[in-house]
């Protein structure tokens, strides 16, 4: 069985909010839950299923689908990082076609900023997991795990952190055009690699922003879809893989898109030259350079070259990425990135992003999600849509 | 090289990985090797994470690698290098690049084990170029 147009995307939503001392986590999920119905034109005794990660306070779904006031008959909470939602688009479609529910409705909240917290510098401990005594004790942080990858992909291919700093230059040429960025300066390629150094070889400008808010996405049955007043997005196909050392064979510079992504594309029918618009997961530049390669966008190795002189800039380059400024510019809440990855490749095919950063015509859209680290153990995420 | 020393975390001792430990003490690095596929592999598990046979056995390495990536910590107070070393007997590990200059670090470049106390456990491996 395929998800292949089983499903569609009726509602996204982002929280315009970007620090929030005065709100606390549920009701953050609260409010984007309200949000994407709004944008859908659902209402809340409409959903029968519910999808949401560990960002979830306390038994995910158990005590949100209680706060929420919702009765549902489906619900997942698998968590995959940060990749999680565009995962959970995967599997509401699956549930969809499966007749487990007919209106899937996903959340995402945080408040990392508010909280003050440290998330690239500090150590962060996912339970007691069983490589943790051979980790922890040598200073695994997020920035230093994914400098590593970087530090390998130099060596092994020559990548240079001016090559890296493209992909931030086109976040920020994108990020200028949206209010609600918490980065809206456009930066060039000699103030990415002359912003203070976090962990070699990622500067301050290498990593993303740190942000409060959330995002919610509602998944729906053709019928419901079609019902309703909002453009067609069609999920076409969706790939998912955990990614991990390999019992100490290690490929720092390969991630979890090398298997999501042809998953996704073979149930999709299409190739990366057909996609027009690529949200793709930027937690640091290094992040973004490796997915693309994996997705099949540019040869492995041939990433730095391929992200070079504004190749990722809408109106400019062949691959616009990120239009909304990404989690390098605009928003990462809640330290997790893929949410907001589904929101702004909807826009896109609904010919609803901003005029500035606008693709064409834009019917056929990827994102990719990566979440975790890629330092040790990571899951990915792959989503094919199609503005029908 | 900072004359402050970084704290190091205590690693929990699991009855699965208890050798591991005591041999540190001793210091000894142990890698896990699978009998019935012939595979090292690390971290250590009782069950080969490539054959899923039981009969994995503890043996000592040579405790001689090299760098496989490092990255040098800068915004925290004392600076450190994190590494993966990958070992003589094939596997990477995780670990820190000691008693030298941290601006000197190399991919490629040959080091040998070093054990380090932990904060009210055992040793830990850590690497110096040799």
């Amino acid at each position: 069985m395929s998800i292949k147009g089983k499903a569609y995307i009726a509602g996204v939503y982002e929280h315009p909010i970007r620090r929030a001392d005065d709100k606390s986590i549920p009701q953050l999920h609260a409010e984007v839950a309200k949000g994407v119905l709004a944008d859908a034109g659902l209402s809340k005794n409409d959903v029968d299923g519910y999808f949401c990660a560990s960002d979830a306070p306390g038994l995910g779904p158990i005590n949100m689908v209680d706060y929420l006031g919702l009765k549902v008959r489906h619900v997942d909470s698998t968590d995959i990082g940060g990749s999680s939602y565009v995962m959970h688009v995967g599997h509401a479609a699956e549930a969809i076609a499966a007749g487990k529910c007919n209106v899937a409705l996903i959340t995402l909240a945080g408040r990392p900023k508010a909280d003050g917290m440290a998330t690239g510098t500090a150590p962060r401990i996912f339970g007691l997991t069983p490589d943790l005594p051979f980790e922890f004790p040598f200073g695994p942080v997020t920035v230093n795990m994914y400098g590593m990858a970087a530090m390998r992909h130099m060596h092994q291919y020559g990548t240079t952190s001016e090559q890296l700093a493209w992909i931030r230059v086109a976040a920020s040429h994108h990020a200028q055009h949206n209010p609600h960025a918490v980065m809206r300066d456009v930066v060039t390629v000699e103030e990415v690699v002359n912003s203070p150094m976090i962990s070699d070889p990622l500067h301050r400008l290498d990593c993303c922003v740190i942000s409060d808010g959330g995002g919610a996405i509602i998944v729906t049955r053709p019928e419901i879809a079609k019902s309703l007043k909002r453009p067609l997005v069609k999920v076409l196909g969706a790939g998912e893989a955990p990614k991990g050392q390999m019992g100490g064979k290690l490929d720092l510079t390969t991630t979890a898109a090398a298997w999501s992504g042809p998953a996704a594309f073979e149930e999709a029918g299409v190739k990366p030259a057909d996609i027009q618009y690529a949200s793709i997961y930027d937690s640091f530049t290094i992040t973004v350079l490796l997915q693309l390669e994996d997705l099949g966008f540019c040869k492995k190795g041939e990433g730095g070259k391929f992200v070079s002189d504004g190749n990722l800039i809408s109106g400019v380059g062949k691959l616009p990425f990120n239009t909304d400024g990404g989690g390098l510019c605009n928003n990462h809440p809640s330290n997790r990135g893929g949410l907001t990855k589904v929101v702004e490749a909807v826009r896109q095919l609904r010919n609803e992003a901003h005029p500035k950063v606008q693709v064409k015509n834009c019917a056929l859209a990827l994102a990719h999600g990566t979440g975790g680290s890629i330092g040790t153990r990571h899951g990915g995420a792959t989503l094919i849509m199609e503005r029908e | 090289m900072s004359v402050k020393e970084r704290k190091i975390p205590a690693p929990t001792v699991y009855p699965e990985t208890q050798v591991y430990w005591e041999a540190a003490v001793q210091g000894k690095l142990m890698i896990k090797r699978c009998a019935a596929c012939g595979e090292y592999h690390h971290y250590p598990r009782s069950i080969c994470p490539f054959c899923f046979s039981d009969k994995t056995e503890w043996r000592e390495a040579a405790g001689k690698g090299e760098i496989y990536t490092y990255s040098v910590m800068r915004r925290l107070e004392i600076p450190y290098a994190i590494a993966y070393v990958t070992l003589e007997e094939g596997v990477s590990m995780m670990t820190n690049i000691v008693d030298c200059d941290l601006d000197t670090i190399r991919i490629g470049q040959k080091v040998r084990v070093v054990f380090r106390p932990s904060d009210g456990g055992p040793p830990v491996p850590m690497f110096a170029p040799i």
